[in-house]
């Protein structure tokens, strides 16, 4: 298996105080397959994720590093050829469905957008297609949906649109960002068990970004574990389950509800190992700057 | 909707009758008088008084007020007293020649605001993006009338390439059935009329628009760069839109609708502004009449002048209404 998406290196600073971002950080991402980008609130997932995308913010400078995307580097590459390969072969499903689509904007305009720009359909043809990808997220009467406007959605529904939009032109890589933590816990579970049909089906590859191990025990096959912008377990979702290296590694499983065993109860992490996380770090940007 | 619509119109029948009240007052408290304007030299007290009791003058004021208000609701605005005229004919005459001035202003403020707008948004990242909101200030901070004389010192003064005064060259044979010259001239491909027409608007027209576009412009520009920040903004850029795509197709439909409301309200003052304007530019407009009207103290002029602004602004208003719902599906759905 060859890497689709080849992270090496990248290094990233905050524009205004200079504080690191991200750390040295290199991951792959094979063909077909579905890797988890694991940390705690701020450490940097989004950040990577915006960085492959081509949307971070000015405020976030990358400093070192490549992106490797089928060979090209999304760093270096002009703006307009970037834009163009992102559209046509990337593509997001966000964490927010309730922001992330046009509240001005028909449902079946916002669906048939990459469509209409990638895949050079018209407009009739592109309308058949989104209606045929709303029936397959598993939405009831797309005809309706396809006429109507995000206010009239409810969460899941809207995410299972944005599920849909994000599968439209068959992404060789997709992003998605914690796409469940704004939904009940319910709808949650079907649209993690609906990304992972529709993964599967088209053999796309996925960077998944959460925060939850139980979601990556589920449908990971590879994994990332980033504390601080640095990474600090990475492998198959299997040895990271069964055979952590990292201290941290080993706090987080005990302390996220065990998928295997419900009732073993939670953990709280040790400081010592959230010290010794910082001290790897301390250490590391030490070797950096000194 | 019915009820909507009845309650707006009821709302619009109080307020004219406000303004109907309030400039029925106002014009009595204020100096001056309107037969003393027009008496000449050595008119005896006699004359006075029979001119004062033809034009009512002499009632008591309250029965003045009822007068003139139940001939309004026939339709009767009373006769003008320095012209002698019907002052609906002469409302009516008048009135195309400011719709066509204020809709031509509104129109090229639009644009002109728009495009600044989407500019200055394209180019936010960059340094040509403050010379632009320089530029803009300028347009703001510059009221109506200031404008027009920098205009008649610069384009017909100084270079004088565009003519001072007026709507029309007196010597083009002019036998438009309507009052709405341009859009007649041009509906009837006299191209050569309406060129001579759009020549003398042009000034005028840039006095009125110029600040208007300023705040469009500020407004637009404040709302689409609000809305570029929007997650759905960085959805459609991941889709791979092009800046200015995103700017037209996905930050525009939620920026017009505030902007839109905002218009409405500017475009009554740029109304107000067609009275000095036309004024400065001899245009025969309602506004240029309204000067005259207050120098003569012609009460029943002055007041169907103001009770014709009233409508106007008590029209624009329910317009801007419903843009506001048009563009915004939240509300066009209730
Ligand atoms: N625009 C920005 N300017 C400066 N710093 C930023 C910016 N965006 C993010 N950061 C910083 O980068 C770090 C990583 O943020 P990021 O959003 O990537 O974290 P995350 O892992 O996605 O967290 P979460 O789980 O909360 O989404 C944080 O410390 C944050 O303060
Ligand atoms: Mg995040």
């Amino acid at each position: 298996m060859s890497a689709l998406l080849s992270i090496e290196n990248l290094s990233a600073v905050s524009r205004r105080d200079g504080k690191p971002i991200l750390r040295d950080v290199s991951l792959q991402v094979e063909s077909g397959t579905i890797h988890g980008l694991v940390g705690e609130s701020g450490a940097g997932k989004s950040t990577i994720s915006k960085i492959v995308l081509g949307i971070v913010s000015g405020g976030v400078v990358v400093t070192a590093g490549r992106v490797m995307l089928d060979g090209k580097d999304l760093v270096q590459i002009p703006e307009r050829d970037k834009r163009i390969l992102i559209g046509s072969q990337l593509a997001l499903i966000p964490q927010d469905p309730l922001t992330a689509l046009n509240p001005g904007r028909h449902i079946g305009d916002q669906l048939t957008d990459s469509l209409r720009m990638w895949k050079g359909f018209n407009r009739k043809a592109a309308w058949a297609r989104a209606l045929e990808l709303l029936d397959h997220v598993a939405i009831r009467d797309p005809a309706r949906v396809m006429d109507q406007f995000p206010h009239h959605l409810s969460g899941g529904m809207r995410q299972r649109v944005l599920i849909a939009a994000a599968f439209a032109i068959e992404p060789k890589l997709l992003i998605a960002d914690e796409p469940t933590t704004a939904l009940d816990a319910t709808v949650q579970k079907q649209v993690l068990q609906l990304l992972k049909r529709l993964q599967a089906e088209h053999g796309t590859s996925v960077v998944f970004v959460t925060h939850d191990l139980g979601v990556v025990a589920q449908i990971c096959d590879d994994v990332t574990l980033l504390f601080q912008g640095k990474v600090m377990e990475q492998g198959t979702a299997a040895t990271i389950f069964n055979a952590p290296r990292h201290a941290y590694t080993r706090a987080l499983l005990a302390a996220s509800p065990r998928y295997d065993n419900p009732a073993a109860g939670l953990n709280p992490i040790d400081d010592a190992v959230i010290a010794a996380c910082y001290a790897q770090i301390q250490q590391f940007d030490g070797v950096q700057h000194g | 909707m019915i009820g909507l619509i009845t309650k707006r119109a009821g709302m619009a029948a109080v307020t004219l009758f406000g303004v109907a009240v309030v400039v029925f007052g106002l014009l009595r408290v204020a100096p001056g008088d309107p037969i003393a304007m027009m008496i000449g030299p050595g008119a005896t007290a006699d004359d006075i008084l029979r001119l004062r009791a033809s034009y009512g003058l002499d009632q008591p004021l309250i029965n003045q007020f009822w007068i003139w208000l139940g001939s309004l609701l026939q339709g009767d605005f009373g006769t003008s007293i320095s012209r002698r005229i019907d002052v609906g004919q002469l409302l009516l005459e008048r009135l195309p020649a400011t719709i066509e001035l204020a809709l031509m202003a509104l129109l090229v403020s639009m644009v002109l605001g728009g495009f600044i707008a989407i500019i200055g948004t394209l180019w936010r990242r960059h340094w040509a993006s403050g010379a632009i909101d320089g530029v803009n200030g300028v347009l703001l901070a510059i009221p109506e009338f200031v404008w027009a004389l920098a205009l008649v010192l610069a384009l017909g003064v100084a270079f004088p390439v565009l003519p001072l005064s007026g709507r029309i060259n007196p010597s083009l044979t002019t036998d438009f059935r309507t009052g709405f010259s341009l859009l007649e001239s041009l509906l009837i491909f006299r191209f050569d009329l309406a060129a001579d027409l759009a020549r003398h608007m042009t000034m005028p027209v840039l006095a009125l628009a110029l600040p208007l576009a300023g705040i469009i412009a500020r407004v637009l520009r404040e709302a689409l760069s609000e809305a570029m920040m929007q997650d759905y903004v960085t959805l459609a850029r991941v889709k791979g839109m092009s800046e200015l795509r995103l700017i037209l197709f996905e930050a525009m439909r939620n920026a017009i609708g505030p902007t839109l409301a905002l218009t409405g309200v500017q475009f009554t003052f740029l109304i107000g502004g067609t009275v000095i304007v036309e004024k400065i530019f001899s245009y025969p407009g309602l506004g240029n009449m309204a000067i005259d009207a207050v120098v003569n103290r012609d009460f029943p002029l002055i007041q169907g002048l103001v009770l014709m602004f009233g409508v106007i602004f008590i029209l624009i208003n329910l317009l801007v209404d419903f843009a506001v719902v048009a563009f915004n599906p939240r509300l066009r759905h209730g």
